[in-house]
């Protein structure tokens, strides 16, 4: 099976310094459809780095990133952006969503951006709500939410667009260990039931633990991957 | 869904969008009523010396305006009225026959303006009737005069006095008869007021020894604004070797161009003015991208178009902007009714200084639809100008670095 991210040879060197830096270094790992799988390591080992190369962020100094056969790494940036509108779904760390709009509305407004219907929009964003456990908090405001609750809307609006995969950076970060225990037990269901791929970076050991599959990463190159059952 | 999203980030920051709509309120609101004073004001003193006086076009004979001499009169021919009274938007023709003369009275003397007329048809063009304000209007067959009450003043003549009247009639013939004087006129204008005297066409062109002649026909037409058609019309109808037709704006050049230099005067001090304001909004501009640019890394990552982005944001200043002029303009129309409706008199004292400078002692608000239509184009104008900036940033950003927490 042909894999669903291929990155090859990325390297990603920072020269804001005197000294440049090798944020990501000769890296290549293949990702399969269906995977459940984390990004660890310490501090500044390049997670940030690496997830923002694979969803079309950020461009890598040199090596190429394929998705589903496309070739990501130098698309123009618009297409860029029409690119991860339809197929990755982004979790960001803190303060993914628009304040002024409800978690509904949030979650309809990515696919308002894929000119989906209103009717469609709707239907999609409460079955979305009701998957992660928040169809109460339908019409609050991020500012009325919980962090795990907002992190919970981020998923349900990284979803709504349908993506091949989902990136996630540190996206329990900021939350407490109930929070982090039901967001990624909301995840891994997802991945289960529906077969989403999802990509996360973690420090946390207990979302270690429920990675299937988990690359470490020292300074820039993956120094251990194991698929686990 | 756009628009409900740029409505709730403009109430983000309630007090800052609250300052900068107020900042174009107030300056919609002083820009109209500076504006509607000072068009009020053209428009007064374009009335008091065109419509109440020379008219919006006359004929005379080529080469009277440059030399304005008995001599350069015409005779009335009417195949000529004819033809220029059938040019559509012309409604009446008014004869005049206009020299100087020596205006005396007692010991007093003064030169004046003679003006022979149709009381009728001049009534008709600048409502001459209505200055009376002692003794009663010309008829066609008078002999006797009307003047001004600035002149009348200075001579020391009432009604039933006896005007001398001395002159230089057509051909060198010498002009000088007695009048008895008839009716008093005020006129708004001290240049008219102080020098004006009215006789029935017949007996100007007696004095002046002009049988049928005149030295002006002045036209009433149906609407100032087609002055300049109806003047190309007429000069297409009527032998231009022989007559000329002039416009208000060629009659009364120094009113076209002070009218012009207190019109730049009051635009220079509208820049002034947006100046100022365009600060202010530029600055709530400046804030509003700059604080949210993490929230603008989001949307492009997650899939927004730049363009997209850009145009929500013009959006919102775009709806400050509609509500900063409606509000304006809202507000200002029910003072610029009243003030049209009931115009502001000068007091005494001040007014008769203004006077002396030629002008109408009054302030007259003008509701011409262009002054509210142009503070809308400037604060549009300067809020398209200044969105520039978070257009330019949304294009520049880079998602990565606008994302680093
Ligand atoms: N814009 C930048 N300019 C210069 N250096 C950078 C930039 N972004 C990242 N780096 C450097 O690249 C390296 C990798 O950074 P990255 O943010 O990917 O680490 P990380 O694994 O996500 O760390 P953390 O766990 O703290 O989030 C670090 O040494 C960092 O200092
Ligand atoms: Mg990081």
């Amino acid at each position: 099976m042909a894999a669903l991210i291929k990155a090859t040879n990325i390297t990603k060197v920072y020269h804001k310094t005197s000294v440049p830096v090798h944020a990501i270094n000769n890296l290549s790992v293949e990702i399969a459809e269906g995977e459940f799988t984390a990004i660890v390591g310490p501090s500044g080992c390049g997670k940030t780095t690496l997830l923002n190369i694979l969803g079309g962020l950020d461009q890598p100094t040199s090596g190429t990133v394929m998705i589903d056969g496309v070739d990501i790494s130098r698309m123009k940036d618009s297409d860029l952006i029409d690119f991860r509108l339809h197929n990755i779904g982004f979790v960001f760390q803190a303060y993914n969503l628009i304040p002024v709009l409800t978690a509904l509305e949030n979650i309809e407004f990515i696919m308002l951006l894929q000119k989906r219907s209103r009717k469609e929009r709707v239907a999609r964003a409460k079955e979305l709500l009701e998957q992660m456990n928040i169809a109460d908090k339908a019409d609050h405001r991020p500012g009325e939410l919980s962090g795990g609750q907002q992190q919970r809307v981020a998923v349900a609006r990284a979803l709504a667009s349908n993506p091949r995969f989902i990136l996630a950076d540190e996206p329990t970060a900021n939350l407490d260990s109930v929070s982090t225990e039901n967001l990624l037990d909301l995840m891994a269901r997802i991945n289960r039931e529906q077969k989403a791929t999802f990509i996360f970076s973690t420090h946390d050991q207990r979302v270690m633990d429920k990675a299937r599959r988990l690359i470490r990463l020292v300074d820039g190159a993956i120094v251990s991957d194991d698929v686990r059952s | 869904m756009y628009l409900t999203l740029a409505y709730r980030n403009i109430w983000r920051n309630r007090r800052r969008t609250l300052i900068t709509i107020l900042s174009i309120t107030f300056a919609v609101l002083l820009a109209c009523i500076m504006r509607s004073m000072q068009l009020g004001s053209y428009d007064k003193m374009i009335e008091n010396s065109v419509r109440f006086h020379t008219g919006y076009i006359q004929i005379h004979k080529k080469g009277y305006w440059d030399d304005k001499v008995i001599d350069n009169s015409m005779p009335m021919d009417t195949s000529v009225i004819q033809s220029m009274t059938r040019v559509p938007g012309v409604d009446a023709y008014v004869p005049r026959l206009e020299s100087f003369a020596l205006a005396s009275h007692g010991t007093q003397t003064k030169g004046a303006m003679v003006m022979g007329i149709d009381p009728e048809r001049e009534h008709q063009l600048t409502l001459l009737k209505d200055k009376v304000v002692e003794g009663r209007y010309l008829t066609s067959g008078d002999e006797g005069v009307m003047i001004g009450q600035g002149l009348a003043e200075y001579l020391k003549i009432g009604v039933g006095d006896t005007l001398v009247l001395l002159g230089q009639g057509y051909h060198g013939a010498s002009a000088a008869g007695l009048y008895p004087v008839q009716g008093i006129l005020r006129f708004p204008l001290p240049q008219q007021n102080d020098q004006l005297v009215y006789l029935s066409l017949p007996t100007a062109q007696w004095l002046y020894g002009a049988d049928n002649m005149v030295t002006t026909v002045a036209l009433l037409i149906d609407d100032p604004d087609h002055t300049e058609k109806i003047v190309r019309d007429i000069r297409s109808q009527i032998d231009m070797e022989e007559y000329e037709v002039m416009d208000w704006k060629e009659l009364v050049p120094e009113l076209v161009q002070n009218i012009e230099l207190d019109n730049v005067s009051g635009r220079i001090m509208l820049w002034v003015l947006y100046l100022v304001i365009g600060f202010g909004m530029f600055g709530t501009y400046l804030m509003m991208t700059a604080e949210r640019i993490y929230e603008f890394g989001v949307m492009i990552a997650v899939g927004m178009r730049r363009f997209r982005l850009q145009g929500l944001v013009f959006l919102e200043i775009l709806m400050m902007s509609v509500m900063g002029v409606l509000a304006g303009i809202c507000l200002s129309l029910p003072v610029l009714i009243y003030f049209n409706k009931n115009p502001i008199r000068f007091p005494e004292e001040v007014g008769e200084m203004v006077e002396t400078f030629g002008m109408e002692p009054v302030y007259a608000f003008s509701l011409d639809p262009v002054i509210f239509t142009n503070q809308a184009y400037a604060i549009f104008f300067m809020a398209i100008i200044l969105s520039g900036y978070p257009i330019w940033k949304i294009q520049r950003m880079k998602v990565v670095e606008s994302m680093r927490l």
